[in-house]
């Protein structure tokens, strides 16, 4: 499979004239193939941030390297590879630059010289992608949180890009907003095929990634499936995580004396084993 | 300190074409020592009441009670000082609100506007920094050189210090992870407690409402819907949901198990302690294969 991203041992210092100063990004290294999801968590502080800087050439790696597309990232090559990259922050009301919906959405696409026509097209179906294509001429201020956040979703799909990042794209968001901004995103993966890497703290989002990452203290404290790696379950907690609803309730139901499998992460599957405890009384 | 609320209206903009009515008829009671969420929709006029518990709005119809201090329309800004002593306000990330060159300086600010002397203004500030957990030698580091999680407490101390008998909340934990998030409701728990401080919790965290309060105001096109505590508020799950409002995690969980066991809705578990407790109690005396 083709190999989108690829960090190789890569560590980073906002202090390299400091020969005691800490590596936010110390010693760090994974891939992401094509059409993969991935979900880099952690607590405020553990790096996370730095290595979402890293990997669009916000920041450069003083040691290893960041691999994007088959080539390792350098100044010069930069420009070429962002271009195929979309991102999306935090904050929702710090990304925009248009008066209209559509405008903002169009907004990228005219620096980057795309022809009138396909821009008009683009950004509908970008906005159809996202399902605000019926708010074309709104004003984004206007809008709600998870609204605001899945145009700026469209902004970087109009671009056409390899790799989405969400730099903790829904932490802001109320829970519907979350819900809505999620929705959108596992649509696109399922529907275009798109590689995600999702930078977050909400573990239950962190639970629909194909692989997670666990960051602490700037290195990789660990990389699984969300099934691997939330059986670490005290351990991570002890990170300053959380642990998904289910497990938290079993451990609670551990504690009064009643068993469940191990692992279990999703409430479903954790009601149908409560329900089975309770016919076979 | 009771807090009232007695037929509040609120009116954006008046008589200009960008006049919107966002608090219509509202009748609220906080009542004194109270840990009170306020829960609505976005747009449902929670910022708006919000803004009326320290006489940042004046109703545009109606009267606001803080204490013994009536607000109406007619009531000026100076007479509006002591409420906001009394009444301290942290906004939604407020940390974007810090500006001064160092910690201890931007702590003590409020306290030396309201005309707190410098020396107690100093000793305030130093305790509420040990209080929030900052590290040895915030005090004199400049806020901009700290976390964000830092950022934040700075800006909490700087709402305590003033040393306020109401505390209001708007999502103070929006943006944090999820043990910084715990550690600051808890503090403001514990807080409540120990100093017998009204807290008024603004908050999109159903969950945080069940667990923390004990009396709940909804907020829905305006209006006050509903009051009560969080065992009543959470038990209409459909009422609810028509507000466009869910209930907490451990309550639609319940619903689940109930539905599938055949059982009645029981009280809500408004913590995943009770939904423990509570699923205990059922499977031990379940009795026999059904």
């Amino acid at each position: 499979m083709e190999r989108i991203l690829s960090l190789q041992d890569v560590r980073f210092t906002y202090t390299p004239d400091d020969p005691d100063g800490r590596h936010a990004v110390d010693g760090v290294s994974f891939d992401m193939h094509a059409g993969e999801w991935i979900a880099v968590v952690g607590h405020n502080g553990s790096g996370k941030s730095t290595l979402a800087r890293l990997m669009i050439g916000l920041l450069f790696p003083q040691e290893g390297t960041v691999g994007l597309f088959g080539d390792t990232l350098t100044e010069d090559n930069l420009w070429e590879k962002r271009s195929q990259m979309g991102m999306v922050f935090q904050n929702p009301d710090n990304q925009f630059v248009g008066a209209t919906v559509q405008d903002d959405v169009a907004f990228a696409l005219e620096n980057n010289g795309i022809p009138f026509e396909e821009m008009t097209l683009r950004v509908q179906n970008a906005l159809k992608q996202v399902k605000m294509d019926t708010f074309l001429d709104h004003e984004p201020q206007h809008l709600s949180g998870g609204q605001k956040q899945r145009v700026a979703i469209a902004g970087a799909l109009a671009l056409r890009p390899r790799l989405l990042i969400l730099d903790e794209a829904t932490s802001m968001l109320d829970p519907q907003g979350r819900e809505e901004v999620i929705r959108v995103i596992l649509d696109l993966r399922e529907k275009t095929g798109l590689s995600v890497i999702s930078i977050t703290h909400d573990l239950e989002e962190a639970l629909l990634a194909d692989r997670v990452v666990v960051m602490n203290g700037g290195r990789k404290f660990a990389e699984g499936t969300p099934q691997e790696v939330f059986l670490k379950g005290e351990a991570l907690t002890e990170l300053g995580l959380d642990l998904p609803f289910a497990m938290r309730l079993s451990a609670l139901l551990g504690e009064q004396g009643i068993g469940t499998e191990p692992g279990t992460m999703t409430e479903r599957k954790l009601v149908e084993q409560l329900w089975t405890l309770r016919s076979n009384r | 300190m009771d807090i009232a609320l007695e037929q509040v209206g609120y009116t954006y903009a008046a008589g200009t074409p960008f006049q919107k009515q966002a608090l219509h008829d509202v009748n609220v009671r906080i009542p004194s020592g109270s840990y009170t969420a306020i829960i609505g929709h976005t747009g449902s006029g929670k910022s708006t009441l919000l803004q009326h518990l320290n006489g940042l709005l004046k109703p545009t119809a109606g009267i606001v009670r803080i204490g013994d201090t009536q607000v109406t329309k007619e009531t000026k800004g100076k007479q509006l000082k002591p409420i906001r002593r009394k009444v301290g306000i942290v906004f939604q990330f407020p940390e974007h609100q810090l500006f001064e060159e160092n910690v201890l300086k931007d702590i003590m600010f409020g306290p030396l506007n309201f005309g707190v002397e410098e020396e107690e203004a100093k000793a305030r500030a130093l305790r509420w920094i040990e209080r929030l957990g900052l590290p040895e030698g915030t005090a004199e580091k400049s806020p901009f050189d700290l976390s964000g999680g830092q950022m934040r407490r700075v800006a909490i101390a700087g709402v305590l210090a003033m040393e306020p008998d109401v505390l209001v909340l708007d999502e103070p934990t929006a943006g944090l992870d999820p043990a910084g998030r715990k550690e600051i409701m808890d503090l403001f728990y514990e807080l409540h407690e120990q100093r017998d401080m009204t807290t008024i919790l603004v908050t999109h965290s159903m969950e945080d409402a069940a667990r923390y309060a004990d009396h709940m105001i909804v907020m829905h096109d305006g209006m006050d819907v509903l009051q009560g505590p969080p065992g009543e508020v959470f038990a209409d799950a459909e009422r609810l949901a028509e507000w466009r409002l869910g209930v907490p995690r451990t309550v639609s969980f319940q619903r689940l198990y109930e539905e599938g066991a055949g059982l009645p809705p029981g009280p809500p578990a408004l913590t995943e302690e009770q939904l423990a407790a509570y699923l205990a109690a059922d499977l031990g005396k379940g009795g026999g294969a059904s």
